[in-house]
């Protein structure tokens, strides 16, 4: 009996080739797992984006009640965790695996089974963390969670439902980052060495390393916690002796490397997307692939920058401030290299290469509000201000979602086998960028003007409610935006499928596969001699050479 | 995949032979794996050490806990070790019986390290130490509990080798089973070696 046919189409089993529902729900083939990740990704985003329409329009005006200061405890707290781990990791995640395989010539990840539990156990956390509304109320105490406010005395039995999705969510992420790993180690065609991977394979290695590094602390911290509040372990609990910082610690040892791992997936798309939009190679790969591991190192240094308002003693405080001013520099050198890339290059505009730019620009201020935070007095000004809230979005969407978005544009024709409509992606893509900008360029100023996050309302302060009020209206800007993204998907998806595997003329070995691509990816691959090897194999007269 | 690259049941005799290429595969993700539960450890371990001054550690290590007891029951869980290495051996040089009886005594010695532990725990409930007591109970009893599933799982993983090389798969050389297995074993030992260190000896140190 053999395990493995070369006809898989032949020979799956007769219940697979008849019921869909079934195929979807067994599947242990890499780009289906990638699709339902990506599905799931965009059913949380829906969740998530609603939960932010309803804070805005809380915000809109002083002294609203439209949610009351429970409601809205909730929603802020499900709006950062549902983002974080429902959207942005599975999201980045499901293009991870559904094209590593595909970049390195191989046929399959290395585990596939695991690949597939990885998925259903990420997508059993967020049902978990949501069944939290039915059963008494969701987590209330923000998405990084603070002892006290943590302990049962202080905050709604979400918190349970909380640790419980987290902590499935967190397994299925480190099953995943060491199936990458194995699968780039392992699983690499003839030809294709370490130096010649493409830079998203690059970035995906890197990352799951951080994953599989960072994960633990923040699992331990939610372990300790269940603990604390089931059996009444003292970890947290002042009074018994526990200590609230070191809830601090072990969260922020995870926050901090969590926000690369969100970051250094996106890093990746966009390396590919200005190379093919530049019709160039990537300027300086070299530097792109140390910088990242350097960010990977260094993400590990920089944890306290979270606690600068903690009273940790200015000689820490010096420490993770110079430590957290360095990690700006390996960032910076990519985006050098990116925008070395596009220089000299003949560059298409398309809807992919426009987030491409708007990233260059939005991660840049994201950046600049973030290292100004390395400057201890200032982040002990804003700390816990709107200046916070306008960083953290402008490089989480700014660069992580603009990331994604850059890369569905560029990777929907393989996948689908169709192209999203120029038309109404650049109708999205401006919507979304001046609706973005105009939410939370404004918050900057509302965080120097004393504005604290997480709070329900404000009063009538001279400035307040004006900019809070546009800082709405922006926001369901975004949510038009959001609605003429999903249009576009569903009328494409209505086309016939195209017969051009490769629209781009893109470098790796992705696009040499059909659109898209076969149950079994590869029946032969290019000869690889250089990092772009779909490249050489269209121009045989002056391949590249490494 | 090409054909030759996978695990497979080799026709009408049950043995099961790994490739090259998933034999690197297996060493290579377990010990990812492990990689990453050191972390988890070392944060437990943290936190336990964060505690040390404020909690009296120290003072409490030694009036409620048998060094002697638990020492005996380290040193039955690395003999455990040991027995695995025996029996992977075993699986090398194709010998079956051997490699049985190791395995069984691997899983013998593990269950005795776990009672032992499950009556250590009886002894410091009767104290009135429980995991809501003092900071001591809260760290103690996390940092061993964890540890104390990390070996049943790898109790169920061996027990899985047990039955399949009982029904004759693990006949002959060939599989990465055992060797896959025991790295987590290995690894389980070298995190209560550390564990012990920690919680058991270093009051009488410091």
């Amino acid at each position: 009996m053999k395990v493995l046919a070369f006809d898989i189409d032949r020979d799956l089993p007769q219940a697979h080739r008849d019921r869909k529902l079934l195929r979807w729900l067994s599947t242990v083939d890499h780009k289906q797992i990638g699709k339902l990740y990506l599905l799931a990704a965009l059913l949380f985003f829906v969740i998530g984006g609603t939960e932010a329409l309803l804070m805005r329009t809380q915000l809109a005006v002083a002294n609203n009640h439209f949610l009351s200061p429970e409601a809205y405890n909730q929603i802020f707290t499900m709006h950062g965790v549902t983002m974080i781990f429902f959207v942005m990791m599975p999201a980045l995640l499901g293009l991870t695996v559904y094209f590593t395989p595909l970049m390195i010539g191989a046929n399959e990840m290395a585990f596939p089974r695991l690949n597939a539990f990885s998925f259903w156990i990420t997508f059993m956390g967020g049902l978990l963390l949501y069944f939290s509304f039915a059963a008494g109320g969701a987590p209330d105490a923000g998405w990084f969670n603070y002892a006290p406010l943590n302990q049962n005395n202080y905050s709604s039995n979400g918190v349970n439902y909380y640790c419980m999705g987290l902590l499935l969510a967190g397994i299925g992420s480190v099953t995943t980052a060491i199936n990458v790993i194995v699968t780039v180690l392992t699983l690499r065609v003839k030809g294709m060495s370490l130096k010649r991977l493409p830079l998203f394979v690059w970035m995906a290695l890197v990352n799951s390393f951080l994953i599989a590094a960072a994960m633990p602390a923040l699992n331990a911290a939610l372990c300790m916690l269940l603990l604390d509040r089931l059996l009444y372990a003292n970890f947290f609990n002042v009074p018994a002796g526990g200590s609230a910082l070191l809830w601090q610690h072990l969260f922020w040892a995870f926050g901090h490397p969590e926000v690369y791992i969100l970051i250094l997936p996106a890093f990746g798309i966009f390396s590919e997307v200005f190379q093919v939009f530049s019709q160039k190679k990537i300027f300086g790969y070299a530097f792109v692939a140390g910088s990242t591991v350097a960010i990977g190192l260094l993400s590990f240094g920089v944890w306290m920058h979270h606690m600068f308002a903690a009273g940790m003693g200015n000689t820490v405080n010096s420490f993770f401030a110079a430590s957290s001013m360095l990690i700006g520099i390996p960032t910076g050198i990519k985006i050098f290299n990116w925008i070395g890339t596009m220089y000299g290059g003949s560059i298409r505009l398309r809807v992919s290469m426009l987030f491409a730019v708007a990233f260059l620009i939005e991660f840049t201020i994201g950046g600049l509000s973030g290292i100004a935070f390395s400057i201890v007095p200032i982040d002990w000004q804003m700390t816990d201000s709107y200046f916070v809230v306008a960083h953290l979005h402008y490089v989480f969407v700014g660069g992580s979602l603009f990331g994604v978005f850059s890369g569905l544009f560029y990777w929907f024709p393989k996948i689908t086998g169709r192209m999203l409509s120029e038309k109404m992606g650049k109708w999205f893509f401006w919507l979304f960028v001046i609706g973005f900008n105009l939410t939370f360029f404004l918050q900057h100023f509302l965080g120097m003007m004393g504005m604290a996050r997480r709070v329900y309302t404000y009063a009538e302060i001279p400035g307040y409610t004006i900019l809070n009020l546009l800082s709405s209206a922006g926001a369901y800007l975004m949510a038009a935006a959001a609605l003429v993204l999903f249009y576009n998907i569903y009328m494409t998806l209505k086309q016939p499928p195209l017969q051009n595997k490769d629209p781009w003329n893109a470098f790796t070995l992705e696009w040499y596969a059909d659109a898209p691509p076969k149950k079994k990816n590869f029946v032969d691959v290019p000869v690889v001699n250089s990092r772009r090897p779909f490249f050489d194999l269209k121009n045989p007269d002056h391949p590249d050479r490494d | 995949m090409s054909l030759d690259k996978r695990t497979w049941l080799i026709g009408s005799v049950k043995r099961i032979v790994t490739s090259k290429i998933d034999r690197m595969q297996n060493k290579i993700m377990m010990r990812l794996t492990i990689g990453s539960e050191a972390i988890f450890f070392i944060s437990l371990m943290i936190a336990y050490a964060y505690f040390w001054q404020s909690g009296h550690f120290g003072q409490a290590a030694t009036s409620h806990l048998d060094i002697f007891k638990t020492g005996v029951f380290t040193f039955l869980l690395i003999s455990s070790s040991f027995c695995f290495y025996r029996a992977e051996r075993a699986h090398r040089n194709g010998k079956t019986t051997p490699m049985v009886r190791w395995l069984l005594a691997t899983v013998l010695l593990g269950f005795v390290f776990l009672a032992g532990q499950a009556h250590e725990y009886y002894g410091l409930l009767k104290q009135h130490l429980s995991i809501s007591s003092s900071e001591f109970g809260s760290s103690f009893y996390a940092l061993t509990g964890f540890h104390a599933l990390h070996v049943l799982i790898g109790l169920v993983l061996i027990s899985i080798l047990l039955a399949l090389s009982v029904r004759g798969y693990l006949s002959n050389s060939g599989s990465s089973l055992l060797a896959t297995v025991g790295i987590y074993w290995h690894f389980v030992d070298v995190v209560w070696l550390c564990v012990f260190t920690l919680i058991y000896v270093l009051p009488y140190c410091i």
